[in-house]
């Protein structure tokens, strides 16, 4: 299948992902903030997609998009927004701010400039009917391990959730 | 910092709520709800969907019945009665019937007694299938609703037929019947027994065993018997508690000592028992009805009234087994043509204030089950 | 115009077994969307209609009778309606919010339809993660509830939308356990990788000659049964339609919502229903292939079952001449026995079309998918003519510790007895 439209697409992915990252930070309203994040993850996977890595997108989708933005929405929902409207806002270290954006602007910039040596210059692409088998192979076979430790940690997280939330079990 | 659950619901000022505690929930049910029968009006206080108490707010519906009645003559005032609990109106208008005929220290002649036996139980049946069809539709089963409307239709013919209405009956007189049975109406009622009790079978067979249906009722709604006692509650909620406690038993009146049948009763006090019960009280009028239309007697339905009723004076306190409960009328007479106070005991209001001990610490869900288990209708509660 | 011809040649032929999106086909492909979305919302319009009627003769009564002949055209006599209502926001609304909401359920419930596979080349495309595509977007529209929960500002709404994402959340873990445990089904072929892809699923059954719903009985069945119920959990459909529990919480999430609005999330719950139920019949019941493929696979067979759909059609138009036979004779209702005439009429043509070898080859799939997803569709109101309502803490109890636990039982068997296929 040929890609339609690519830079078009990626443009207007990319625009839209860094108007909703802006609009995160700057909604006053906790439950925008929530929307446009979801708007930003939603505008990412159609990147992974656009990178014939349909498997990363789908994945995207389901745990950030549909899972814990949900999670996200159903706390901030509980609190009181018009309070949390009112209090004190937690942007004011603009100096810090300013500073890291500009060393990580710098550290782009610089990667932009000097960088075509340190990554190769086309990837070489896999078919995407494949991909997801790809995926699974190297997941199920060669870091396995990796794989099952990562989720034994996060089976230990759970635990240490259920216990700190439960008051009695 | 005080125990939730004795606040009162209304107690809004709740100290030191923090950022995080904003999950309690003050939550206006009614008087506009589907599932409040009507215009019940229920404030709860919710934590996330537990409640931590509720209080009822009543008198949407209040039009001042009793007041009419010292305003009335005791034939005018008999009409009023059936517009308090409209769904029962026969047992009203026998209640009050019999109260002045107390008062006047009459009784109707035994034909009349027997049609007004067989009528309070076939309307005792009306009720209950109504209590069964909004019961169940409250706690999501839709279909009940238009089975239980089906045959509930059968009665209302019957009703219809006997004395032209189907709601606000108004079938009874002071002293007796106004109106003879018509031609064909124990036939009729006989047909109609035969085509229900199968019927009763139907509406269990939807709900007695449906695994959601048991989830939904045991357990829920719990009240003991000593706290039925205590608040007065009667009807099938406190027999669904294990108190055999009923009126035409324990004091019979119409003429309920000649016929045969049992009280049933629950043990749990749940949601669950009191819908049994319901259910068997069913099968029990059926059976109570097949008597008296098989030793229906004949003779006089009036017993000798005067033309102008003025009791003397004193006072009276009779009460009946309505569907709902202990329904209980007090009159006092000045020896006027017009009573000088009724005051009634209505079975519906005094079950309502079971609510807030049934639903502590249950869900919002349950709430809605037990206003439909106590089978109150807003009309009598508020008159 | 010569692509144009060229794009109709090219489908008429009965080699190409690709669908628009994957051969790259821009033209058929908008056609196909567009298919979709008008058979889409037909099939809603039916399914209203069909709800109201089945539900009705379910609970001895008529249902629609008056617009149109058996109330045909009801559906549409109150989409109009709906149309012309006032669109009411509340004045504490977060309008924006509360105005965006039913928009993402629509659009969740729609776009899941880009993958699914009506036929072997009646899809709009095939995706390479088809069923990872399809959970993932139908999974968005949960938050087209929250918002719209939490934007009326008003507390039954909010306790609907806390419900239903809660349940939706929780199901959600179900549902894939279920799928999973098929979509490892696939893998057992020579090369021992398996497909996301919904065609290629199919095809997996196909090529194992057996519906997964009978794999490794009762595995497959037990696996098809938790997907059952958890996909009426996620659409919030009744026994599980707490979110819009009537008696409870008026109408849960759009209790404040009216007129267009309203009818746009009527809309998206019926899509969605369409759309796990396709999910179920690709997973389970060999989507577009027609029952007992492998015990009944002689050309004579095929013959006999490509004539079904024609005469499903001619049996419909058949109950409408009937009904038209049956219609009252008198000046007011000549009208609408006309109407039902033609209506039969319509029907009768598309049998006897569908009976013309050439084109039943081309849609039979069609037609055995969308019978498939019309049998889920009558279960759903069957459950709610018959169940009562569960209790929130209930319908997480079940979710949580029956169909997880289970899900993973039968997950970990599958894998077992799918290892021990392999080594023999």
């Amino acid at each position: 299948m040929t890609p339609v439209a690519t830079p078009f697409f990626f443009y207007l992915l990319a625009a839209t992902m860094l108007i909703g990252g802006i609009l995160v930070i700057t909604c006053k309203n906790a439950v925008h903030s929530a929307l446009a994040l979801i708007v930003t993850l939603l505008a990412q996977a159609n990147i992974y997609l656009m990178l014939y890595a349909p498997f990363v997108a789908g994945v995207q989708i389901i745990l950030y998009a549909g899972g814990i933005m949900v999670l996200f929405l159903f706390v901030i929902m509980l609190v009181n927004i018009d309070r949390a409207m009112k209090e004190r806002q937690f942007n004011s270290q603009w100096w810090v701010g300013i500073i890291a954006a500009t060393a990580l602007g710098g550290l782009f910039i610089a990667v932009y400039t000097k960088g075509k040596s340190i990554f190769p210059e086309r990837i070489p692409s896999i078919a995407e009917g494949e991909n997801t088998q790809r995926v699974a192979t190297l997941l199920y076979g060669q870091y396995m391990f990796a794989f099952e430790i990562a989720s034994l940690l996060l089976l230990v997280a759970i635990i240490g959730a259920v216990v700190m939330a439960k008051k009695r079990i | 910092m005080p125990d939730p659950t004795s606040l009162s619901p209304l107690d809004l000022d709740t100290p030191d709520k923090t950022f995080l505690d904003a999950n309690e929930l003050i939550i206006n049910m009614g008087p506009q709800h589907p599932a409040t029968h009507g215009v019940l009006r229920v404030i709860l206080r919710l934590d996330g969907e537990k409640v931590l108490g509720l209080e009822c707010v009543i008198g949407y519906l209040h039009r001042g019945v009793e007041k009419i009645g010292e305003n009335r003559t005791y034939a005018m005032f008999n009409p009023y009665v059936d517009r308090m609990d409209y769904v029962a109106a026969v047992s009203n208008g026998l209640g009050y019937c019999e109260a002045v005929e107390k008062l006047l220290a009459i009784e109707a002649p035994p034909r009349a007694q027997h049609v007004r036996v067989i009528l309070t139980e076939l309307n005792r049946l009306t009720s209950h299938q109504l209590w069964l069809g909004t019961h169940a539709l409250d706690i999501g089963a839709i279909t009940p609703l238009f089975y239980t409307f089906r045959d509930r239709e059968e009665i209302l013919k019957i009703f219809e037929k006997y004395c032209g209405a189907r709601l606000t009956t108004h079938a009874f007189r002071i002293g007796g019947l106004q109106y003879e049975t018509y031609s064909g109406f124990e036939r009729e009622v006989k047909n109609f027994l035969a085509f229900f009790r199968p019927k009763i079978d139907e509406y269990e067979e939807l709900l007695t065993t449906n695994r959601i249906w048991l989830e939904r009722t045991r357990g829920i709604g719990k009240i003991s018997a000593e706290d039925c006692i205590a608040l007065g509650v009667t009807g099938p909620v406190l027999r669904a508690s294990g108190v055999k406690w009923d009126l035409r038993k324990a004091q019979p009146y119409a003429n309920y000592k000649n016929f045969d049948f049992e009280i049933p009763i629950g043990e749990n006090g749940d949601t669950y028992d009191r819908y049994i019960v319901r259910m068997a009280e069913m099968r029990q009028s059926v059976r109570i009805i097949e008597q008296a239309v098989d030793a229906l007697p004949e003779g006089p339905i009036m017993a000798k009234v005067p033309k102008v009723i003025k009791p003397p004076v004193g006072e009276v306190y009779h009460s009946i087994e309505a569907p709902k409960g202990e329904l209980g009328y007090f009159i006092v007479s000045d020896g006027s043509t017009q009573p000088y106070r009724v005051r009634v005991r209505p079975p519906s209001f005094v079950n309502l204030q079971a609510l807030d001990t049934m639903c502590r610490g249950q869900l919002v869900a349950d709430v809605i089950a037990v206003i439909g288990t106590l089978d109150i209708v807003l009309g009598e509660v508020d008159r | 115009m010569h692509d144009l011809i060229q794009y109709v040649q090219s489908y008429l032929d009965p080699n190409v077994k690709v669908t628009p999106g994957a051969a790259g086909n821009m033209f058929w492909a908008f056609v196909y969307i567009m298919l979709v979305f008008l058979g889409l919302s037909v099939a809603v319009i039916a399914m209203n209609w069909l709800e109201r009627k089945i539900l009705a003769h379910m609970q001895v009564r008529l249902g629609p009778m008056r617009v149109g002949p058996h109330g045909l055209l009801q559906p549409i006599a109150d989409a109009l309606k709906l149309l012309l209502k006032e669109d009411l926001i509340p004045a504490g609304a977060d309008s924006f919010v509360f105005w965006f909401a039913p928009f993402i359920v629509v659009l969740a419930a729609f776009c899941v339809f880009v993958v699914v596979p009506f036929g072997p080349q009646h899809a709009i495309t095939d995706m390479n993660i088809g069923i990872l595509f399809m959970l993932g977007v139908s999974s968005l529209s949960v938050l087209g509830v929250v918002m719209a929960g939490w934007a009326s500002n008003s507390h039954y709404p909010l306790i609907g939308a806390l419900r239903s994402s809660a349940q939706m959340v929780s199901y959600e873990i179900a549902m894939g356990l279920a799928v999973i445990s098929a979509i490892l089904m696939t893998s057992l072929n020579a090369t021992g990788t398996g497909t996301l892809s919904m065609i290629g699923i199919v095809e997996a059954q196909k090529a194992q000659g057996e519906w997964f719903i009978f794999k490794f009985f009762p595995l497959g069945l037990i696996a098809f049964f938790i997907f059952a119920v958890a996909m009426v959990a996620e659409t919030n459909r009744a026994p599980f339609d707490l979110a819009e529990a009537e008696s409870e919480l008026t109408a849960g999430f759009h209790t404040e919502y009216s007129g267009f609005r309203w009818s746009l999330f009527f809309l998206g719950e019926y899509t969605a229903m369409i759309a796990v139920s396709s999910i179920a019949v690709t997973l389970w019941l060999g989507g577009w292939l027609r029952p007992f493929p492998n015990l009944l696979n002689s050309p004579t067979w095929d013959t006999l079952f490509s004539y079904v759909p024609g005469a499903t059609f001619l049996f419909l138009a058949a109950i409408c001449f009937y009904n038209v036979a049956r219609m009252p004779k008198h000046p007011y209702f000549r009208i609408q026995t006309m109407g039902l005439g033609a209506f039969g009429a319509a029907l009768a043509l598309i049998g006897l079309i569908l009976f013309i070898p050439v084109v039943s080859v081309r849609v039979q799939d069609i037609f055995w998918f969308t019978a498939k997803v019309a049998g889920f569709q009558y279960l759903y109101i069957w459950y709610r003519g018959t169940f009562p309502r569960y209790r929130f803490d209930q319908l997480m109890h079940l979710g949580w510790k029956v169909l997880l636990p289970l899900g993973l039982g039968v997950l970990i068997l599958t894998a077992g007895v799918g290892l021990l296929q392999i080594k023999s």
